[in-house]
């Protein structure tokens, strides 16, 4: 009954939710207290500590957890109470959901078993991101509406119009890799860069630029924070959410930088290869450990070198986070359709016109 | 399995139209719609058309239902208002009598001239290569006309637009 092919999918659902939802996001609420104290002359949270022990702050995601969990969930008067709860679950499954198709290695065989490192190899695994990320949209929306109050609505309505309009934009900056890779299937696309000149971000760096930006500004982050901007809108479309309900826009959020920074290194970064070093080269240096223990060597391997470059580009979101103030609301809209936009436009056909003359030597 | 599944998804899309139809308030008919959709695109993704799933759910669930959204936030629609409101129930009856009429010989002449079709999908069936080299090769003027259908519409937005802003 219970197949291995069953055993390996539940265990590799079981290892991307722990590593997003399990790992990342209480240390990406660490961490952005305490990148932010150190970027600017400050401490940061030391406070919450057993016995003394403060574990550089590191206990204060549990201290949180353990206050947002016993907090009062509250629902204001005249709010629609069915949407007001859905909200938050249309904000946190997307989020949950969209890393499935990013895979975290290679493919591997073990003990005659070939393992292949994606929770699902989707033959339109690129689209099914930017379909599932579309839909992240609703949870804000509808939050803002439900929640009976102007300032969410407003963030509401500002969030509806900013992520629609980036969905666009982060569609296209990806159309040129897709013709350099002709493949829209994650797995392929990363297989293709074995080769470090194959890199996405060799050929396509200025595509990388505008993903990156579009990423941020779907993901609602500063200096893109206009539905939440606190100095405007209190907290924008989540003003009135509090306890779990809270915890699960904002775990959204922080999941959804990993699934950017999961992106970015799938497509741009090599996904879990490692520069100058092939696949057969890396099994062969590790011939020691006999076939199968090669295999499992090159695989965790792999898994490593791709959190290293996931930790990485969370790194570099942290800091684009505290070092950028907050655009306002109709420059990013001009960001987006005047700016980013055209770019990504002239770029698909530049790339257009280099594969055809033949400048650019697809892999 | 793929029986039970069918008739999982097709059973949700038929609660979630009707919810949709009979719900007072727009926002939670727009909601419904976008679970439509959703059983929809299970019901492609059943049917091994996964680029048709993964578009239906980008471009209908995730743009044209947000827009919607926008829209119906904009104008704080809070319960359905006008003349087809009151006349609620005869708008719907005859909206499903005439859907219905139209489908059954639509339906009928789809399989007078394929016959019915195979339960068995060719090895390439539904893969974004095989749709995209059916759009630019058999059915390039049908595409191109919807394409010049919607930029019509587009810039005739921007001209009303235009004309009221004068």
């Amino acid at each position: 009954m219970i197949s291995p092919e069953l055993i390996e999918t539940a265990a590799k659902i079981i290892f991307v939710f722990a590593l997003t939802l399990g790992f990342f996001a209480p240390v990406l609420g660490w961490v952005e207290r305490k990148q932010s104290a150190v970027m600017q002359d400050r401490i940061g949270a030391n406070r919450a500590g057993v016995f003394g022990f403060t574990v550089i702050g590191l206990l204060h995601s549990l201290a949180d957890a353990i206050k947002l969990v016993f907090k009062e969930d509250f629902t204001p008067r005249g709010a629609e109470k069915a949407l007001h709860t859905l909200a938050p679950v249309m904000a946190v499954i997307p989020a949950l959901i969209a890393f499935a198709v990013i895979p975290f290695g290679g493919q591997y065989t073990l003990w005659g078993h070939r393992v292949n490192l994606v929770v699902a190899d989707l033959d339109v695994g690129l689209l099914f991101v930017f379909a599932i990320s579309s839909i992240s949209t609703y949870g804000v929306v509808i939050a803002g509406w439900a929640s009976n109050n102007n300032w969410s609505l407003l963030g509401g309505l500002r969030a509806s119009a900013q992520m629609f309009s980036y969905e666009v934009a982060m569609g296209l900056t990806v159309i040129a890799l897709v013709m350099y890779y002709q493949s829209l299937s994650l797995v392929e696309i990363v297989a293709k860069q074995e080769n470090f000149w194959h890199w996405g971000i060799v050929w396509h760096w200025p595509a990388f630029l505008l993903f990156f930006s579009c990423a941020i500004a779907e993901n609602k982050r500063v200096p893109f924070d206009a539905p939440e901007a606190e100095s405007e809108l209190v907290a924008g479309y989540f003003t009135e959410y509090s306890g779990m309900k809270f915890v699960m826009f904002w775990a959204a959020e922080f999941i959804e930088m990993v699934t950017i920074a999961g992106m970015c290194v799938a497509l741009f970064l090599g996904g879990h290869h490692i520069p100058f070093v092939t696949q057969a080269g890396l099994a062969e240096a590790l011939g020691a450990f006999g076939p199968n223990g090669a295999q499992v060597a090159a695989m965790l391997i792999g898994v490593g070198v791709f959190v290293f470059k996931l930790i990485l580009l969370l790194a570099l979101q942290m800091a684009v986070r505290w070092t950028l103030p907050r655009f306002r609301y109709d420059q990013i809209m001009k960001l987006g359709w005047k700016m980013i936009l055209p770019l990504s436009l002239a770029w698909i056909s530049l790339t257009g016109a280099a594969i055809l003359a033949g400048v650019m030597p697809r892999p | 399995m793929e029986t039970m599944l069918f008739y999982l998804f097709a059973g949700v899309a038929v609660i979630l139209s009707l919810a949709m139809i009979a719900a007072k308030k727009p926002v939670t008919s727009a909601v419904c719609l976008v679970g439509v959709m959703f059983a929809l695109a299970a019901l492609f993704a059943l049917l091994h058309a996964h680029l048709i799933a993964a578009l239906q759910i980008l471009v209908y669930a995730g743009a044209i239902m947000v827009l919607f959204m926008f829209v119906i936030m904009l104008l704080n629609l809070r319960e359905k208002e006008g003349l087809a409101a009151r006349h609620q129930i005869v708008a719907q009856a005859a909206g499903v009598a005439l859907l219905g009429a139209l489908l059954i010989p639509f339906m009928t002449l789809a399989t007078l001239e394929k016959g019915p079709l195979s339960a068995i999908a060719p090895e390439r069936f539904g893969t974004t290569a095989a749709v995209g080299e059916l759009l630019y090769t058999e059915y390039l003027l049908p595409f191109e006309i919807a394409s010049a259908l919607l930029l019509a519409a587009l810039v005739g937005a921007v001209a009303l637009v235009k004309i009221r802003m004068r």
